[in-house]
């Protein structure tokens, strides 16, 4: 009101002050006025025209959507999802190979380990490697299941092997996953890694010392991820603890491990993950290893109780342009292991009576292993391992007995190879190893196929 | 007994008290970029989107990296294409990252494919054929009308997942619609050129741009999808363009592009290489707008 009232003052003080040029002014303005109103009259006009101009053409689009909407409408399928169609998914690996030796493979060994498992070259000439039928399927969206059979010869006869049966919560939520049944162990970076899915023919040297090739138990494992832009997660198992390197019978918790991953990337085009392991089981109880007879008496089998350690570390680096892995990639690996065991060793089958002493092992070993994708379906790569021992007892004689002793030799191998992958789904494989693993250098060639039939799964890191 | 896994079960728990995050905005797992711009479009402020790939990658191969598993980990939604696309790389993620949010039958779990039909669905399974998808071909975002209808569905997802935003997002949607729809009349109106244009494509990636453009596909580099183009299958198709010259050869960006030039080279079809979708610093606008003129220039 105050402002108003003041407002029409001060026109009224002009207008009485300069009353003549206010009568031209007001003229001129109104002039003024009238133009611009015209002016601004017209552009609105104009605008008016385009805005119903555009409402036209976007009702036209509308429409247009509105008919591919009904054409969708009336085609559409049933609804689908983002994993494979196939329920459950079933896939079939079939490998084999051609070997060759320059040493009989029956006389391999790796001085200051002790084999076990299926630790060993396997057999010169053609043969066929694990033939694996998988059949896994999300079961419900609480749980995803997965089992894997195994086929394969062993010593003549064909065996069939439950590698894997286990099932796995499907969000858990909190990054929490729990897993229970047969499965491999997470400890390692090959580890979990099937065999078909390995860049050589053979397990590293490591592995085959410690783990005769693969560390796999019935159990049960928890793994928490951690809520971070760097991948973190940690996870436990409790095993059984029967299987080799473990052994005895456990009615509970026999073996566990603790891991740990961090993983990330370093721009676009590099990634990598590390990882620290520890395995350990405080009651082996008689875990033996391939037996050896001296001139057709029965068997000499070393068997070893107490406690068994082991820690390891991996590292895996990969590279690819753009981060475009399809035409060119690399990959760099590394892992360590050490093993520390304290119990005893005794000869089964010996005497009477039984050889036995007392056991202080100490065993490492590591391998770098570089792949590198240098062309679409081309791969070649090269390898090394290293192991090394310091084992004690009361009893040297005995530890020499069941191949503990190191022989004063280094074990390492060189391998090298080259694949071409028609597919993503087949695989021819090359491979030279010159095998130092005792004092009789080795060569070994073999030419390997992998094919996978049916669903492919996606592969890990 | 008991201690043996106590120690493990309390270094467990003493990292899950350890990383704690609270956030404000929708964290959004997007497997390709054309959906990490559509969701930033219709999200606006209210989300916080990753893209898994660039422009510059094959969504069917990329690996399960760790870092990929950490964002699936705080993920609330996860935008993807379906269809089996990410087949070699999405199912890992889902598994490993411990996320009940974004698994399949989630709200928070949103397949394009599953909101448009597919062309291309395959008669037969088999692999002799090449890589097939057996739902259709996947590479649903060359065509604006099916991205309308996925915008749409969008939208009704984000209003599920986060309902006190719900206007934003209805708001944005609106927006989009009528944005889009004009960018669409606008495109269709600019490339009545290019209708009826014969094309020789590097991989079958493009089969939705062409029904869009009514472009002709007269030949394919690759013998089968996935398979990479071998010299007697080449030898074929330059054969095959002495009889029927066509207009212009197409690739993507991420694609090895030694086949497409030797083609050129023989044949003087003069080449274009498309982005196959959004890069980092545009949108899904201005995507099309750069495919549609890359695709014009070539034809004056």
């Amino acid at each position: 009101m105050r402002k108003k009232f003041l407002a029409a003052a001060t026109i009224a003080a002009i207008s009485n002050i300069n009353p003549v040029w206010a009568i031209s002014d007001i003229e001129a303005l109104r002039k003024q006025v009238e133009a611009l109103k015209k002016d601004y009259e017209q552009r609105i006009n104009a605008l008016e025209n385009r805005l119903k101009q555009s409402e036209e053409k976007s009702q036209l689009a509308q429409q247009k959507v509105e008919q591919v909407a009904e054409k969708v409408e009336k085609t559409k399928t049933t609804s689908r999802t983002g994993q494979r169609n196939f329920n459950p998914e079933i896939s079939l690996i079939l490998d084999g190979r051609y070997a060759d030796f320059n040493n009989d493979p029956d006389a391999y060994k790796l001085p200051g380990f002790t084999l076990g498992n299926e630790a060993g070259l396997g057999e010169a000439g053609f043969s066929i490697g694990h033939t694996e039928l998988a059949i896994s399927a999300n079961a419900d969206d609480k749980f995803y299941g997965k089992a894997t059979l195994a086929i394969h010869d062993h010593e003549g006869e064909t065996e069939t092997d439950l590698e894997e049966a286990y099932i796995q919560t499907l969000g858990l939520g909190h990054g929490l996953t729990l897993k229970a049944g047969r499965f491999y162990s997470a400890i390692g970076y090959l580890n979990e890694q099937h065999e078909h899915l390995w860049d050589f023919a053979d397990a590293p040297l490591i592995y085959r010392g410690l783990f005769g090739d693969q560390l796999r138990d019935d159990g049960l494992q928890v793994t928490y991820v951690a809520p971070t832009d760097t991948f973190m997660q940690v996870g436990t198992e409790l095993f059984r603890g029967d299987r080799f390197p473990g052994g005895g019978n456990h009615d509970g918790v026999g073996a566990w491990t603790v891991f740990a991953n961090i993983g990330g990337d370093i721009g676009i085009e590099h990634s990598w993950q590390l990882g620290l392991n520890h395995w350990r089981e405080n009651d082996v109880d008689d875990r033996t290893s391939d037996g050896h007879s001296h001139g057709g008496a029965a068997t000499e089998t070393a068997s070893f109780s107490g406690d068994s350690k082991i820690s390891s570390l991996d590292l895996v680096y990969k590279w690819a342009p753009n981060g475009n892995p399809t035409s060119r990639n690399f990959k760099l690996q590394f892992e360590y292991f050490d093993r520390r065991e304290d119990g005893s060793i005794t000869m089964l089958n010996s005497g009477p009576p039984e050889e036995v002493s007392t056991y202080d092992g100490q065993q490492d070993g590591w391998y770098a292993q570089a792949i590198y994708q240098f062309k679409p379906h081309w791969r070649t790569g090269i390898r090394y391992d290293r192991l090394s021992s310091n084992n004690n007892g009361s009893d040297e004689d005995v530890l020499a007995e069941a191949g503990l002793d190191d022989e004063g030799h280094t074990p390492e191998r060189y391998s090298a190879m080259l694949e071409w992958l028609p597919s993503e789904y087949s695989r021819i494989r090359l491979q030279y190893n010159r095998d130092d693993s005792y004092e009789d250098a080795d060569n070994q060639i073999f030419l390997q196929y992998t094919l996978s039939l049916g669903s492919h799964g996606a592969h890990q890191f | 007994m008991f201690n043996q896994i106590k120690r493990p079960l309390f270094i467990m728990l003493f990292f899950s008290l350890w990383a704690n995050n609270s956030h404000s905005a929708i964290n959004v797992f997007a497997c390709e970029p054309e959906w990490a711009s559509l969701v930033q479009i219709l999200g606006g402020k209210r989300v916080s989107v990753f893209s898994a790939t660039t422009a510059l990658q094959d969504p069917h191969h990329i690996q399960a990296r760790p870092s990929l598993i950490a964002k699936a980990r705080r993920a609330d939604l996860l935008v993807c294409t379906g269809a089996e696309l990410e087949a070699g790389w999405l199912p890992l993620l889902l598994r490993k990252s411990g996320n009940g949010k974004i698994l399949t039958g989630q709200p928070g779990h949103f397949m394009s494919a599953d909101h448009v039909t597919l062309l291309e669905k395959p008669k037969l399974l088999d692999r002799s054929f090449g890589d097939v998808h057996a739902d259709g071909n996947p590479h649903i975002h060359l065509d604006p009308h099916r991205i309308m209808l996925i915008a749409e569905a969008l939208t009704k997802t984000l209003s599920l997942i986060d309902p006190d935003n719900q206007n934003d997002y209805q708001n944005n949607w609106s927006s989009f619609k009528n944005t889009w729809s004009r960018a669409i009349t606008n495109w269709e109106q600019q490339s009545q050129s290019l209708r009826g244009k014969k094309i020789v494509v590097n991989h079958n990636s493009w089969v939705y741009l062409e029904d869009w453009l009514k472009l002709e596909r007269v030949a394919t580099l690759e013998p089968k999808p996935g398979i990479a183009p071998s010299s007697a299958h080449l030898t074929q198709v330059l054969a095959e363009l002495k009889q029927n010259q066509a207009d212009m050869l197409l690739y993507a960006t991420y694609q090895n592009d030694k086949a497409v030039r030797w083609l050129a080279e023989k044949t003087h079809i003069p080449v274009v290489a498309l982005p196959f979708s959004v890069s980092s610093d545009e949108s899904l606008f201005q995507w099309y707008e750069k495919i549609l003129s890359q695709l014009l220039d070539i034809k004056q």
